[in-house]
This record gives C-alpha cells, structure tokens and sequence, in this order.
C-alpha cells in the first residue's frame, strides 16, 4: 500500500486562505485613460539577461538543441539544412509572440470597460501577489491558471499588469490565430500559438520547446498555460497535460536554472460566460470557430450580469524542492544536454505527480459560491424525479447542512455569514434565475414547457447540464468521500479492509474521471476517513468502519453525488456488451451512445441523459 | 655559472609572494614554528591593529607588515563580522586534554632497536593528527582533541620505511603517512573505530634531492620533501618542477602524489601524474616499482595509477623520479577585466579552445574581485591611489562596466621573453572578443597573492565568528556557468534554510583550464553568531554543495581528494564494479588495513 504521491494529506480546516481585495473597485471610481498610461515598471527576475521579444528568435534558431534537431532532420529527409532552417524560422515566425506595452496598455483600457459591464467584481488575494512578485525576482516563473472560460488568459494579463507585475506570455491554441486583428492583438499582447497537435514532427517539437525553454531560462517573462490544456466544459477538472509541462521544468532538471516556480492559479467565476455555450456542445452542437466576427455577435453577453470572479495566485512550488529525492538529475551528465531524448520513468512519474498535485491546488483554493451547494441539491431532487421541485424552506435548511459539511471538509466557501441563510439562498436563485423557477415557494429546475417536445428536451437538457456544471466545481470537495460512502454501501462487510478494497475498486474505475492523484488510493482511503470521522459520520476502530447516527445523511448526500456517474458508466458497460463480436472501438462507441442517447431521450431520464453526453464529448476528443 | 642569473630571477619572481626561509620545514617540531591549531607559521596572521587597521604580521610574505585598510570595511560589510564580537583560539595546547598514547610495547622496542626517531609527546602527536578542514581546525581552536595517532616515527630514507612498514605488519598496529599535513579531506584524521595503536609516519626528514640527470631532465627525490624546499634546490642547479599547488609552502612531493595534485603551471608543466617518471612506494606487500625509466609504456594498466590518489591507504611513497625543466627565462603577469563572468567564461574557453593557455589563467567571479580589492595593501604615493581611481573611473564609467557584475581573469606567462610576449598579445587578443580589457600586471599579480594568504584570512574570520572553506570540482565546459550558478546559489538557499542569521559568502573562480572542461572553484563562508551548532550547519551545507556539484555534472574531486570526508559519494562516482576493483588493489596490497587511515573506499 505504498504510495508515491507528491502531495501529503493535510487537514483541510487548518488552511488558511488569504482575503481579497476587489481590484474593480478602483477602476469604478478613477480614469480607466490614466491607468492604461500608468507608469509601469515591473519586478524582474534577478538573473534576467534583458533581451527583446525580437531577439528571442534568434536565440532559438542559433540554439544547439535546434541545430541537432536542424541536421537530423535534413539527413533523415534529404533535405539541405538551410531548408530545414528556413522551415524552423517559418514555423517561429508563426509561433512567437510580439510582446509589447502598448497593446497591453489598449487591453488595459477596453477590459476595464468590458469587466466593468460584466462583473460585480474581480477579486484577488493580495497576499498571493505579493508572492508572486517575490517569486518572479527569483526565478524563472510559470504560471498555471485553471482554465473555466476564454476570459481566463485576458483575466491574467490584467491582473499582473494592475499589480504591476511582469505580463506574461501565453501558450495558446492556433484557433485564436484564426481571428482576424484580434489574433494579431493577443500575439502582441504576449500569446504565442501552437498548434492542437503536431504529435510526430520532430522539427516542430524542437522549436516549440527551445523557443519556451529560452523564454524560461532568460526569464524573458513569466510563461503561461493551461494545465488541462483546454477549457474545461463541465467545469470538472480535466486531467492534466504533461507535454508543456515537461518542457517548463526541463531546463531545472537539466540544471541550467537554479530552481523553477510554479503557481498554480483558481480562477472561479460565479457564472461562466460560456455558460449555455458549454451545455449545447456538450450535447453535441458544435463549437462554434472562433472568429473576430463571432466575436462580435456574441457581444450580447454584454447586457447580462455575471456576478463576481475569485482569483486566487496559489503559493508557489518550487520545482528544486519537489524533485529532491525523486529525480536523480546527474542522468544527464553522459550526454551533451541539447541533444533531445524521451525523459525516463522516473521523470515521467514525477511531472505526472507535479501535474496532479498542481490541479489539486487549483481546484482547493477555487472559491465556492451558495449557488454551487445549490445545484447539489436540486440536481439530486431532480435524480429521484421529483417533479414539482424542493420547497425554498426545505432547500434552505438542507443548503445550511451542506454548507456546515463542505467546511468541515475544507471548502473555500464564499458564504456571506452575516445574512441568513434564506436571503443567501434567494438572492443565488435570482442570479441563476435562468436556470431555476421559483412558483408557490417551490423551486424547480425546468423552464417553461411552451415549447414543441424535442425543443423542449434540449432546453431541459442545457439546463441540467448548466446546473451540473456548477455542481462540477466543488466535486473535488466531495469526491473522496463520495468514493468512501458509495464502498461502504457496496462492501459486503463493514471491515476496514473490505471498505478500502472496494474503495480501491472504485477509485480506479474513476481515475480517468476525477483527480485522483495516480498511486494515492491509500492516501485518499485515508483522508477520506478522516473528514468523515471528523464530521461525525463515521467511527472507525482498528478493523471496522461503522456509521454512526446521523451520518447515514451525509453517507446519502455523498453516494448520491457519484450516482449519474455510476449510472453512466452502467449504460456504456451495457453498451459494450450489446457490441460483443463487435471491435471495441472508441468511434464506433461514440456512434452507439448518441443512438443511444436519442432514445433515452424520450425515456425522460435527463441525469442519466446528461452523463452520456458528456461521455460522448471525451471519447470524441479522445 | 650560466644559470645564476636565471635563478636570481626566477628567486625574485617567486618570492613576490613569498621568502623562502631555508630549511626550517625539516624541523622534527614543526609546531615550534607553525600553528598547531590555524594555518601556516607561527609569526604570519592578520590581525587588527591598535588603530583597528587590519594588518599581516611577520617578514615571511610580500604582504607581511603591510596594513589592509579596506579589509575591516570588507569583513563587516560582507560578513556582518564587526571587532566587538570577537572568538579568539584557544592560545597553548592544553596537554592534558590529549588521550595518553596507547604504545604497541613490542613495536616501539623494534623501532628502537633500528634507531628511527620517534615521539609519543602530545605536542607532536595532536600536530600530525589533523589536516585543514574547518571540522578538524575548529575545535583545536577551542582546546578540544580527538582521537590522535599515539606514536610519531621520523624515517629518514627508504630503508627506514621498509623497516617501519615491517615492524607495523608484524606487530599489527595501524599506520597513518603524514607529508604535509595540508589535506582538506580528512584524510588525516584518525578513524575513531581504530582500536590499535595508531603510528603517524612523518615524512619530513626524507627530503633529499638524490639526483639531477640534466640529459633527460629528471630528478630523484625523496617524497617527504616540502614543495617550496624542493623548488629551491632544483633552482640551485637552474631547474624547477614547475609544480606550484597553491600549498606548495607546505605540502610534500609523497603528498602530490597520494592524493593527485594538481599545480596552478599545469598547463605548460601538467599535474602530478605527468610530471611523474618513476615512483617508489613501500606496501605491506613489499617495494612496489617500475623497472626503467622509459617515458611511456604499454605493459598492462598503469600501476602508477593505483599510487597515484592511493590516500596513503596503501603504503608509503618514499622516492619519485620527476621531470624537471630548466628555470623559465621570464615571467610576467596580467590580468583582463570583464563585463560580467559569462564573458570571462567564454574567453577562458576560447583559449583552451585555441590551447594558447598561459602558465595559468584563473578567472574570479564579481564577489572575488571585490574580495581581492579589499586585499589591496594601503599605497604609498598619492600618485598610485590617483591612478588606481583614473582606472576605475576608465573601466566603470567610460567602458560601461556595472561594478557589481564585472569579473577579472588573472594570467602568468612564464618562458622566453619574447615568446611570452607574443603570447600574451595573442590572449590579450583573444579577450579583447570577449569584451575583455587588459587591466595590469598588478590586479595579476595580487590575485596571486590571494591564493597564499586566504588560508590565512580563514583564521581571522574565527577570531571574529566567521568560518568558512573552499571547495573544488572539475566540470565540462558547457556546464560550467550552470554549475557556478547553480552551487552558489544552493549554498545561499542551504544557509538560510538553516537559520543562518547573516548572508553568507558564496563565491568561485575557474582555476584551470583543460581541453574538454575546467577546474572551479569555491569559497564559502557565514557569520555563526546565533549558531548553536555552527560546525554541523557548515557540514551540511557543504555537503548539499556537493550533492549540487554532482547532480551538475561536476566531479566528486579535480584535486583535493577523497579522503573520509567525501567517501559517501564515491561509489556513483567510479560505479560498483570500479570500487570493487579499488577494494581488491587494497585487499591484495594491504590485507590487514596496516595503512588503515580509511580513506577513500
């Protein structure tokens, strides 16, 4: 029952999160002209050797890991070197970022209107910036938002440049690249594009990584990007990406920087202005092509309120002190470090680790709003088919109990205590009016019903998704406990090991789904027991594992979570079964499940409904 | 003769940074005339003055006599070391704190009986019991005494040797080679598990030039002999080794050969193992030697090799036949001043690129630079001190030099005068791509000076609560910037971490040049005021330090040995089967660990 895992089981309540400070508050009262022209004279890296975003190129074209990569590639393909070169500086030219200030300061400007339209507030930990800045001088940085919606990365560069801090420069998808101007405009405000997948051209890994390692190493600015790679649709984190991630921390391992720091960063928006976009492509509508256009259409969000964003700059992990003991960094002394080589297990396991560990930081230090309790329990009132909904006075009190156990259990809850609990309650309905009606004191989920059925089951279905997707944001909470709550039902005896090992069972057929830290089963077995002995659910001897009184509640509320995601995969099993003698194969299966789909449909089984869909969605981006 | 005027030269280069004083190292007690509890003699220390002016005693040294006026400002601003605080040693050996000898009765009566002087005073017991490591100088400051060898034997030729090593395998008591007593490894430290009597075999009285053969241009030598003792008598007939470890005043010929020395000239006159021709080693075994002289031979794996860095784990080296060269014509220093230290470290490259190194080439990083300022003795003339600013001023405002980020390389060309000349035009050159600028004989020459007196200044620094060392490693070149950054910055990071209150001292300097690397470097020293175990933070840090230098690529040692101090590490640096083939050589050579100093394997 070893584990390897980076991260240590801590107690959740002894953490302390800093306060924010609401940075739209100053924007709302002083020239948005003046702060876009502000003097900005940011903290740098220590070591930095200043070098022009132009001079980068260069750099990374007279490197010797692209020279290697340069020759290889021109004696493989039989082609001249000087071919291969110009090919290396097309794809840089295509790839880099032309940083400067004066796009920055225009984002500067018209952000501040726009957020001001959208948002009650953006609030930041100011303390977190005050690492920050520490950290960016000494060394090289990576910051590693979340990544909920496309506002994240404008977010970011607005919050460092308010704060003074050094703008970052940001890997981001090619499709960006796609928008006219605007394209132009990020890249000038620090993007560099990469393209979705160039999983075999050696040439373009080679300037990709040099190009990102020469950004990291100079300490040019700090580097950004998205863990999870992509936007995540259901606000779930997704599990994380390691290729960029590999790449950031390769010059520590090599030893040509002194340490790394990475900070993860929460972004937690109280509504997502993706909202109902998420719901209709996870149902199989397609994304729509980002375009400047589009863009402009989708201005209409403008007219709408969404609420307050936390972002929380989490504390920063030093690479150096993660790696002591795991990665024996003299495997490089035999080589010349530019020629490249795979990384070998033990580096393997310890960036998967890393990366782990970061989205876990991620999702603890994301701000919980009342809303998101909400959805928990409308969601599985909504699960026993209860249509005439909850009434406000009973979802009031049952809202009050999850928020006394989410604390117990660590959450970073945004609960303004010095109301009671049925303003809160009313005052999230009203913000999320469209997804909630509220008739006779009963609160129910489904819009009005004026609608030809078939349009009426979409609707009904964006809206469970919508909703689901808020309960997504505190699963992380749940999920360990849920995992110990379903084992204790399904454990044929209340003996300790019995428990852990269908514990154990579930946590792997789930370790695709949630994050769950690879080879921490124990630790989780453990922190799980833990925050429910703590909660008074549980009581567990040397051997055994019972229930105590009232925590049959909370074992409920628990296992209720994980039933859509238990019945999902009961639905794909019996798919799969239907299929024998078919080849397995995940395209076909995507092909069965929306058939399926179709007919659950009309079967009125909207959670299940919402399961498949998106099952249907990761095995088409598989 | 023809060679006199060579050698008045030659004596008045050298001695700029020191006078030979004839003869003296072949004292039975040496600690009648050197520290037994600090480095060097007796009559050379800093000290603060009554005017509160640093100051080097002493005649020995070019510095001696001389006020330091920046050294206080130096020591308080990077150290926080200020007068008031102040940790004087421990003034006499307190002989009562040392451990009655345990005497081996029948070996003693052998030893008498052939007439090989010996001691169990305390005095010359604790004085071969150490070498130079800050764990093994600190407490001596403090009075206290470990474990020391029990018996003390002057051998004073070959035949002595053989006699002892004899007289130690039949009586079965354990014997410990003491050349010098400069080893930085704790080599010579007596292993607390050793429960024989411990016997230090002193080199010192085998210090005889046998023989000059002028036709091949060797020498046989006796190997206790000192390196600057050595130097002056092959000066005498026109000749020098060209061996210059920056221990020389100090260190033994049997010394270099034990633990792989490696001469600050290396570059025209190479380390030990290519100035060696023959050597002469007595082993439990029996005499262990090559039976000619030839330059080179192909008859198997070369045994020198098992001598050569053997630690004194094997037997004793008694006589080496080395090459000698005839005294250079002409000296000259330089040094070239850079913007910053990645200049400096592409330049030195470049020359070994180029092999147009210079006798030696030396490149000190920014803290070392101001640290060797700080060293300037006061100038006499008001005329020298306007020059000195004009210079500054050239350099710093004029050239655009940022003060703390330039660096200086220090060079010494040594040959025919108008070859030297050429040389040094030719890395002049050179420097100059690098953004180089030729910056004085001077700058050269105390930079020199540094490596003999910072030993010194160490014992100033415990005076005032400051302890420190230094350290070495050999690096490929493409990791030497990566290696200087990453080390000090680990010592930095390790200091505070362990609650050092005062920023420590972390600075390094490439010392050599090769074809395929370079030989660096370390200084490290903290303010332990607020301490409650100074030596063991210090032990600490420096072995994280090491850790750090392995996992860069760097070696376990270019020069200062293994000794017990660094053994932990050398299995992952000569790999299983590599120990094994170490561990079968002493298993042979010595079954009974005669020479059971511990070393090394």
């Amino acid at each position: 029952m070893a584990s390897r895992a980076v991260y240590v089981h801590r107690d959740p309540m002894l953490k302390k999160r800093d306060d924010f400070e609401d940075i739209l508050e100053e924007r709302r009262h002083s020239s948005d002209l003046r702060y876009a022209l502000k003097c900005y004279t940011p903290v740098l890296y220590k070591g930095l050797s200043p070098c022009r975003a132009s001079e980068l190129k260069s750099m990374v074209l007279q490197s010797d890991q692209l020279q290697y990569v340069i020759n290889q590639v021109s004696k493989e393909m039989g082609r001249t070197a000087e071919e291969v070169q110009a090919e290396a500086s097309t794809i840089l030219d295509e790839m880099a970022h032309r940083l400067q200030i004066s796009t920055v300061r225009f984002f500067a400007f018209t952000l501040s209107k726009i957020f001001k339209t959208l948002f009650r507030s953006i609030c930041v930990n100011e303390e977190g910036i005050q690492r920050l800045q520490q950290a960016i001088h000494e060394h090289p940085v990576i910051l590693l938002p979340s990544h909920r919606s496309y506002m994240d990365f404008l977010l970011m560069s607005y919050v460092l440049y308010t704060y003074d801090l050094s703008v970052p420069v940001i890997a981001a998808g090619m499709d960006f690249m796609g928008m006219k101007i605007v394209g132009e405009m990020l890249r000038m405000s620090g993007a560099f594009f990469i393209r979705r997948s160039f999983g075999g051209d050696k040439l373009y890994w080679a300037v990709f990584s040099e190009y990102v390692q020469i950004m990291v190493k100079s300490g040019f600015a700090p580097v950004e990007f998205f863990l999870e790679g992509t936007r995540s649709r259901t606000a779930k984190s997704l599990t994380p990406k390691l290729g960029l991630l590999n790449i950031v921390i390769d010059p520590f391992l090599k030893g040509e920087v002194f340490d790394i720091s990475l900070v993860p960063v929460s972004i937690s928006y109280e509504r997502v202005l993706e909202e109902a976009l998420y719901a209709r492509e996870l149902l199989g509508v397609p994304k729509p092509k980002e375009s400047t256009s589009g863009l402009f259409k989708a201005r209409k969000v403008l007219s709408e309120d969404y609420g307050s964003i936390h972002i929380y700059f989490g504390q920063p992990v030093s690479v150096r002190a993660l790696a002591e003991g795991k990665v024996n960094r003299c495997q490089f002394n035999l080589t010349p470090r530019h020629i490249p080589r795979k990384p070998g297990e033990e580096i393997q396991s310890f960036v998967n680790d890393l990366a782990y560990r970061l989205v876990r930081s991620q999702e603890e230090n994301m701000v919980l709003t009342p809303w998101v309790l909400l959805a928990f329990l409308l969601l599985q009132n909504q699960a026993v088919g209860n249509e005439r909904g909850m009434s406000l006075d009973e979802l009031t009190e049952q809202a009050a109990w999850v928020r006394d156990l989410s604390r117990q259990f660590g959450a970073f809850l945004h609960w303004p205590d010095q109301l009671p609990p049925s303003k809160v309650v009313s005052s999230s309905l009203s913000l999320h009016r469209g997804l909630v009606r509220i008739s006779d004191g009963r609160v129910q989920l489904m819009p009005h019903s004026a609608m030809t059925s078939e349009e009426e089951l979409l609707n009904r279905a964006v809206i469970i998704l919508s909703c689901a997707s808020y309960r997504n944001q505190a699963l992380h909470l749940f999920i360990r406990p849920a995992l110990l709550a379903v084992a204790i039902q399904a454990a044929s005896s209340n003996k300790k090991q019995e428990v852990y090992n269908s514990f154990s069972f579930l946590w792997n057929m789930f370790s695709n789904e949630f994050i769950l830290c690879p080879g921490a089963a124990v630790q989780d077995f453990e922190e799980a027991c833990y925050l429910l002995v703590k909660s008074g659910a549980l009581q567990i001897s040397q051997q055994e594992i019972l229930v105590s009184g009232r925590g049959h509640r909370t074992l409920a509320f628990l296992a209720n979570i994980l039933d859509p995601f238990l019945e999902g995969y009961q639905v794909r099993k019996s798919l799969a079964n239907r299929d024998i003698g078919r080849a397995w194969r995940i395209k076909q299966n995507c092909k069965q499940i929306r058939y399926f789909l179709t007919k659950l449909r009309f079967a009125n089984m909207p959670h299940t409904l919402r399961h498949l869909a998106r099952r249907n969605i990761q095995c088409s981006s598989n | 003769c023809k060679h006199r005027s060579h050698i008045s030269k030659y004596i008045f280069v050298v001695s700029w940074y020191m006078i030979f004083n004839l003869t003296e190292l072949l004292l039975f007690h040496r600690q009648e005339i050197m520290k037994w509890n600090g480095w060097g003699y007796n009559d050379s220390k800093f000290i603060y003055n009554k005017n509160g002016q640093a100051e080097f005693t002493g005649k020995r040294y070019r510095l001696s006599g001389m006020i330091i006026p920046g050294l206080r400002d130096w020591m308080e601003s990077t150290f926080g070391a200020t007068v008031q605080h102040k940790t004087p040693a421990t003034p006499v050996l307190n002989t009562s704190a040392v451990q009655p000898p345990t005497l081996n009765e029948a070996f003693v009566e052998g030893i008498k009986s052939t007439g090989i002087p010996f001691s169990h005073d305390p005095e010359d017991r604790v004085f071969r019991s150490h070498g130079h490591c800050l764990h093994e100088i600190f407490p001596l400051r403090e009075g206290k005494v470990g474990r020391v060898p029990d018996m003390v034997v002057w051998p004073k030729c070959h035949n002595d040797v053989v006699k002892t090593v004899e007289l130690a395998c039949k009586h079965n008591v354990c014997l410990i080679p003491f050349g010098g007593g400069t080893s930085v490894s704790s080599a010579l430290e007596c292993p607390p598990e050793e429960t024989r009597s411990i016997v230090s075999l002193d080199t010192s009285q085998m210090n005889r030039v046998l023989w000059i053969d002028e036709k091949n241009l060797t020498a046989h030598v006796e190997a206790g002999i000192i390196g600057q003792d050595l130097e002056r008598l092959l000066n005498e007939s026109g000749y020098c080794t060209g061996h210059e470890p920056d221990s020389m005043e100090f260190s033994s010929l049997g010394g270099w050969v034990a633990t792989r020395a490696s001469g600050m000239k290396k570059n025209i006159y190479g380390n030990i193992e290519d100035l060696v021709v023959h050597i002469k080693m007595v082993t439990p075994r029996g005499v262990i030697e090559k039976s000619c002289q030839g330059p080179r031979m192909s008859t198997g794996p070369d045994v020198h090799h098992f001598i050569l860095g053997s630690e004194g784990t094997l037997g004793v080296v008694t006589e080496v036949t080395m090459k000698i060269r005839p005294v250079p014509e002409y000296q000259k220093y330089g040094s070239v001043v850079f913007p910053n230290f990645e200049q400096g470290v592409a330049c030195l490259r470049e020359v070994a690129r180029q092999r147009c190194a210079p006798a030696s080439i030396r490149l000190m990083d920014n803290e070392q630079f101001q640290f060797g300022h700080a060293l300037k003795p006061q100038v006499s003339s008001i005329f020298t001190s306007f020059l000195d600013g004009l210079k500054k001023f050239y350099i710093t405002k004029f050239k655009g030099f940022d003060p703390s980020r330039l660096c200086v390389a220090t060079l010494l060309f040594e040959g025919d005068r108008e070859k030297v000349l050429q040389h040094e035009k030719q890395v002049y050159d050179i420097a100059a791509k690098f953004g180089g600028l030729a910056a004085g004989e001077d700058n050269g020459q105390r930079g020199y000076m540094l490596t003999f007196v910072i030993a010194y200044l160490r014992d100033l620094g415990m005076d005032y609560f400051v302890i420190g060392e230094s350290f070495e490693t050999s690096v490929p070149w493409d990791r030497v910037l990566d290696i200087c950054r990453n080390v000090k910055a680990r010592i930095v990071q390790e200091c505070k971490d362990r609650g050092v209150q005062f920023q420590p001292l972390s600075t390094c300097r490439v010392t050599q040049t090769y074809d395929a690397g370079a030989c660096v470097y370390f200084y490290f020293a903290f303010n332990y005021r607020g301490l409650s175990d100074p030596l063991h933070v210090y032990a600490q840090v420096e072995h994280a330090a090491r850790e750090e230098i392995l996992a860069n690529g760097g070696s376990l040692s270019h020069h200062h040995g293994v000794g017990k101090l660094r053994k932990e590490w050398m299995r992952e640096t000569v790999s299983d089967v590599g120990l094994g083939m170490l561990k079968s050589v002493k298993d042979y050579v010595d079954p009974n660990n005669i020479f059971g100093n511990r070393n090394l394997l």
